[in-house]
């Protein structure tokens, strides 16, 4: 059985795309049938994903340095040859587990959540095609590959957000994430075209191998550093690391478990994974990695700042997930594969479970979204409370939760790599993030109760995914407990980093704690009154409640710049190149019409220039040469 | 003694009479009159050249023949398309015609 | 009677048995034409897929001698190069006959003069002896002014002033060529005493520098101004906007790449070091197509102007495809033909349904139309996607290996290198016009005035189907389409390696 997963791995993506084949073609009409395959082929591939984990982790060491590889040809000529297969080795079999395993409950729970839509069959073909592409991404071989997946799950994402198709809010939001990441692709496509002239390969393994031999290839490291900094443009987009982060939060436009899905397992991800998978190239190009850690601790604090003073639910968990993805991406800077996998791993469990719960949240509200509005939720909705409580408690890194282990790993490798200023960014993070967190649970779950809402805890097919989840955020993070456990087999170069000192992890702790009180403090209890707090802040509270005029600031660029100068060449074309052209074409006809002139009609004039050209022509030749005028005057010799 | 440059003036004479009028008569009749009169001087140079230059050979005035036919099968056609022109536009008139020009 | 004279004549026959059905069986004269289209694109499907990819070289090739004292012979054949675009065309003149089902207008006449303007693109791409190429790229002139004249719309400008565009440019061109050809073949017999027209012959015959730079710059400015290169590109969006449906799904699709053809056959392979010497400012002018046009189709308000400006955009891209003078950037620019006259056909065949029906074609005044035509939203969509394109799709391949091989000639040349960067930021502006243009005739809130509007029915789903089906086919194994394409493209490069590398004349020191 494991055996045939492995070798038959590309199965793990193949079936949830058969899904989507089948009900875009077939199944369309019936919406029990559709959810029916698209749930059969996703826990197929989970169960896959399983059985490879199982291989790749059962087999001890084999499989850590050297990965198990094949692979067909896509296309190939004379100096370019891409094939599509399968890399499977502990990162991607994580991966896989963590994608069919999210993507599973995503499914189960939109049975219920999408329950009664119109659209119930496309929404699962979407879903299907969405972790078909994510799962390909995850096993490519080479960028190339990854970078077909990569677009198809900007294409999924640009449908689901999109799904409502009839909002205009939805239909905007949709674009809008399509072109941010596509800004970023743009930076990444170059990055790959660089590789492939210089290095002549785009296949992860033996990149990896002769990446660090690059002056054989003729380029110096500044070219190197370039490389790694164009390839990291596309993560920068697709991870929603500033300044391309605009289209994360206006992503919650989807239907809720698309959001779950979006930021916890599929899609934002994808950019993280790809730098992780790269991550020899920064090791190398230590100032491009130097970008990158920045990047993300930048990222991650920034974002955190916007998520403080947010109203809407969704908007405050998805600049939380902006700021975990910048902590990521701080981890892989820092050269640490380990750290960054594995804050990847537990944040795909609470946040999968936190955008699920608000799901539950914003189902029973019917469309409310303000926390403002709500309040005391936990009465009516328990079970829908005490897991998101769960998620709470995990993102903030409390021990024993998932996010607490995980969480460590990346101070500690901040701290051990040098960049204690980083490792002081990441720490007032975890303080907002404990605080923003919970700001939004007090006034969700606790106080008073209010009375226009009429909240009722959801049915079944909601509330499973929410336990399994939270089930995971508080056992996730223990696999790094072991001695052979997470760092022994996601790792790449770096030593395993041993245990946090106590100071550190005394120091993340009150952070959190810290975090978690204020809120209290401000939110549930109202000791501290949160409008004076506000005032006091002033021009900072507005920035950041208008999220720094950021994407102002984008429409500004697009709508003024971009499009005035596509109206200034539309002028040109018009008058400028058409007028040239119209011009000549007038310029004939009033030529012609000067001419025409010369046209009598009458036959005796046209006779009369005929024979008056032949005298002119027989006297010129018999001046110019009597001997060739002779001829035609019928003498000569 | 009347020789072969007697009959060349003649020609020519009698062709640029017939390119006058067919330059400049108005009425059409009389501007295929003034054709036939130039197709007519050809014949005298075609007849007078192979008189005077191969008195062996016939061919000018077997010319001078296929001349006169076409001649004759032109005046038939032209006579035919101005009684055309003049049932259309009640006029023999040249000046009124200028359907030539767009 | 061999199989390549039969993809032509098979429209042609289809032609000549509409002549003879009264011209009230609208019914009759459709299936009839559908029936000759369908028979050449069996025959040409037979022919790509017997096409002996080991062999190589000409195949399935007639030779027939016509005028020997000018070395002017019917001769027909087909390589990795020309067979995709015989296909292209035989997919597209299958589609551009059921796109056009609704012709209510003299529907006899119509399709007569489509069969024709198919029979003759087809020919150009089956032709060997340029005599005969340039018979069959002459006849495709005649129908599609009369088409535009007859069954054409007028919008923003007349549709006798883009007919007359159209056609205009494209007899300038083809002065253009016809000069470079008389030029060429007047030369070559000069210097070997024998008179040919066949391309292979020509091509074995060395022509001097000076000859190859002035004779490529008269071919290469009428084959240009038929792929639409800057400034000569104008034609394009009014041309395409003023015609009828199937008109602007063969014209984009397949008779502009008979410039980009006849650029690599003719030019490249016959005129190397012209080539290499025009080089950088072709280079130079396709980076104006690539950017300025898109951010041209960004201003627009009419759907077939917006198709019309990316159609020259992404001639551009070929047109960089076949500067960048290597082998992967050739076989690009060959895929990308093809790619782009499928996107493009079903693109202009989704608008004229939309626009037969609501004879709405501004943006502004059209949205939410995925309420009402789902199945077009998807024909559109997936037009707009391969245009944008995703992978996945037809055109991300071509695009890929044209980028490829534009950065690998612009290795150790600033100038080159910033004019590929910008031909490459390039698909950020594509994507965001695509995707306004997606957002905002589909998407949005229903609109009441639109209720009515039926959605495709069975004929008109014939386009869709055969199109997308090749977009997504074409997308997903590529090698279907690259390896034949290669198969053409690395004879001849290998062929005109040597001249490339020793020639050192080189335009405008870019």
């Amino acid at each position: 059985m494991i055996e045939f997963a492995m070798q038959k791995a590309w199965l793990i993506p193949f079936l949830p795309f058969l899904s989507f084949v089948l009900i875009g073609l077939i199944t369309k009409r019936s919406e029990k049938l559709s959810a029916f395959i698209s749930i059969a082929c996703i826990l197929t591939s989970f169960v896959l994903a399983i059985l490879v984990a199982v291989g790749i982790f059962g087999a001890g060491e084999e499989f850590i340095e050297k990965s198990f590889e094949y692979s067909a040809r896509w296309f190939s000529m004379p100096g370019l040859e891409i094939s599509m297969g399968v890399k499977l080795d502990p990162v991607s079999s994580m991966m896989l587990f963590v994608v069919t395993l999210v993507a599973s409950l995503v499914q189960i729970y939109s049975l219920g959540y999408m329950h009664g839509d119109p659209g119930f069959s496309r929404f699962f073909a979407y879903l299907s095609l969405f972790a078909a592409s994510m799962l390909g991404l995850v096993i490519a071989t080479n960028l190339l590959q990854m970078f077909v997946f990569w677009e198809l799950v900007g294409l999924c994402s640009y449908l689901l957000i999109g799904y409502y198709y009839f909002k205009v809010s939805a239909r905007e939001a949709a674009k809008k994430a399509f072109m941010t990441t596509r800004i970023g692709d743009f930076g990444m496509l170059l990055g790959i075209l660089f590789l492939q002239i210089v290095f002549g390969t785009l296949n992860f393994t033996e990149l990896a191998e002769i990446v660090p031999k690059y002056a054989d290839y003729g380029i110096t490291l500044g070219t190197l550093n370039l490389i790694a900094i164009l390839l990291f443009i596309g993560p920068v987009g697709k991870s929603g690391q500033f300044p391309l982060h605009v289209w994360l939060p206006d992503a919650m436009e989807g239907p809720t478990p698309v959001s779950a899905l979006i930021h916890a397992a599929t899609m934002v991800v994808a950019g993280v994974y790809l730098v992780g998978r790269t991550l020899f190239l920064y090791k190398t190009a230590t100032t491009a990695a130097e970008v990158v850690a920045y990047v993300g601790g930048f990222t991650a604090f920034f974002a955190a700042t916007i998520a403080l003073t947010q109203i809407e639910m969704k908007r405050i968990l998805a600049y939380s997930t902006v700021s975990q993805l910048g902590y990521m991406i701080m981890a892989l800077g820092v050269g640490s594969l380990t750290a960054s996998m594995f804050q990847l791993f537990t944040h795909a469990f609470f946040k999968a479970l936190m955008f699920l719960g608000a799901g539950s949240v914003l189902h029973a509200m019917h469309g409310k979204v303000n926390v403002w509005d709500f309040g005391g939720l936990r009465k009516k909705m328990p079970y829908t409370a005490w897991t998101f409580v769960i998620g709470g408690l995990a993102i903030a890194g409390i021990w024993p939760f998932a996010g607490f282990y995980s969480k460590d790993e990346i101070l500690l490798e901040a701290f051990n790599t040098g960049h204690t200023g980083l490792f002081w960014l990441a720490v007032i993070t975890a303080a907002m993030t404990a605080f923003y967190m919970w700001r939004m649970i007090f006034l969700t779950f606790f106080g008073e109760e209010k009375a226009e809402n009429h909240p009722h805890e959801s049915p079944f097919s909601m509330l499973l995914p929410l336990f399994v989840l939270a089930f995971l955020s508080v056992v996730g993070g223990w696999v790094a407990l072991p001695e052979h456990g997470w760092g022994y087999y996601i790792r790449l170069g770096e030593h395993e980093a041993g245990h946090a000192p106590a100071w550190m992890i005394a120091t993340a702790t009150t952070a959190a704690v810290g975090g978690i009180a204020l809120a209290a403090a401000m939110y549930w209890k109202k000791i501290i009154s949160y409008e004076a707090v506000g005032k006091a802040a002033g021009p900072l509270y507005t920035l950041s409640f208008n999220k720094y005029f950021i994407d102002e600031f984008y429409l500004w660029i697009n709508h003024t710049i971009v499009d005035g100068l596509g109206r200034l060449l539309y002028w040109v074309d018009i008058y400028v190149v058409d007028g040239i052209v119209n011009g000549l074409g007038f310029f004939t006809k009033e030529a012609g019409a000067v001419l025409r002139h010369t046209q009598t009609g009458r036959l005796q004039n046209y006779a009369l220039i005929l024979f008056a050209a032949v005298v002119v022509l027989v006297l010129y030749m018999y001046f110019k040469s009597p001997a060739a005028a002779m001829i035609v005057l019928g003498g000569g010799n | 003694m009347i020789g072969l440059g007697h009959f060349l003036v003649l020609g020519a004479l009698l062709f640029c009479i017939g390119l006058y009028g067919a330059l400049t008569k108005r009425n059409a009749v009389a501007v295929l009159m003034s054709i036939e009169l130039m197709l007519n001087a050809v014949n005298i140079n075609l007849v007078a050249f192979s008189r005077y230059l191969t008195p062996d050979y016939i061919a000018g005035q077997v010319f001078a023949v296929f001349t006169i036919i076409v001649a004759a099968a032109e005046v038939a056609v032209g006579l035919a398309i101005v009684i055309a022109i003049y049932r259309d536009r009640l006029s023999v008139e040249l000046d009124d015609f200028d359907w030539l020009k767009w | 009677m061999g199989l390549l004279t039969a993809l032509f004549l098979a429209p042609i026959i289809g032609a000549l048995i509409i002549v003879f059905i009264p011209k009230d069986e609208h019914k009759t004269i459709k299936s009839v034409a559908a029936v000759a289209t369908f028979a050449s694109l069996a025959i040409c499907l037979y022919v790509y897929f017997a096409y002996d990819q080991a062999a190589g070289g000409l195949q399935f090739t007639e030779f027939i001698s016509w005028l020997p004292d000018f070395g002017i012979n019917y001769s027909m054949g087909v390589d990795g190069i020309s067979l995709p675009m015989a296909l292209l065309t035989a997919l597209i003149g299958f589609s551009a006959i059921y796109a056009s089902w609704n012709i209510e207008k003299r529907p006899k006449e119509f399709f007569i003069l489509l069969l024709i303007l198919i029979a003759g693109v087809m020919g150009t791409f089956v032709a060997q002896d340029l005599f005969i190429f340039f018979l069959f790229y002459e006849v495709v002139v005649i129908p599609i002014y009369i088409m535009v004249l007859i069954w054409g719309s007028t919008k923003r400008v007349s549709k006798e002033y883009a007919g007359m565009k159209l056609t205009i440019y494209l007899l300038i061109g083809s002065a253009f060529l016809l000069a470079g050809l008389i030029a060429l073949v007047v030369k070559s017999q000069g210097l070997t005493g024998n008179w040919s027209f066949e391309i292979s012959q020509l091509a074995q015959v060395k022509f001097d520098d000076k000859f190859q730079i002035v004779t490529f710059a008269l071919m290469a400015l009428g084959f240009t101004s038929l792929l639409s290169m800057w400034p000569f590109h104008s034609w394009s969006p009014d041309g395409y906007a003023g015609a009828p449906t199937a008109v602007s799904m063969i014209h984009a699709g397949v008779l502009k790449k008979i410039g980009g053809y006849g650029l690599i056959r003719i030019g490249l392979f016959i005129l190397p070091v012209g080539a290499k010497f025009w080089a950088p400012w072709i280079i130079g002018l396709a980076v104006m197509n690539v950017a300025y046009a898109a951010l041209i189709a960004l201003a627009q308000k009419d759907l077939k102007y917006v198709v019309g400006y990316s159609s020259v955009s992404h001639m551009g891209y070929v047109l960089i495809g076949v500067a960048s003078l290597n082998i992967i950037g050739v076989n690009g620019a060959v895929a990308n033909m093809f790619a782009h006259g499928v996107m493009s056909a079903l693109f202009f065949s989704m608008i004229g349904y939309v626009y037969d029906k609501t004879h709405v074609r501004s943006i502004p005044d059209l949205g939410g139309l995925a309420h009402q035509i789902p199945r077009i939203a998807t024909g559109f969509m997936l037009a707009g996607m391969a245009s944008l394109g995703l992978p996945g799709l037809v055109s991300f391949v071509p695009e890929f290996t044209i980028f490829i091989g534009t950065w690998k000639a612009a290795q150790g040349n600033p100038a080159v290198m910033v004019a590929a960067v910008l031909a490459i930021s390039g698909i950020i502006i594509t994507a965001l016009y695509t995707l306004r243009l997606l957002a905002n005739t589909l998407f949005g809130p229903r609109r009441e005035e639109y209720d009515w509007l039926p959605d495709a029915n069975v004929p008109e789903m014939v386009p869709l189907v055969v199109l997308g089906f090749v977009l997504i086919v074409g997308g997903m194994f590529p090698f279907l389409l690259m390896d034949m394409i290669n198969n053409g493209v690395e004879p001849l490069m290998t062929h005109i390696g040597p001249v490339l590398e020793a020639a050192s004349k080189i335009g405008g020191n870019l």
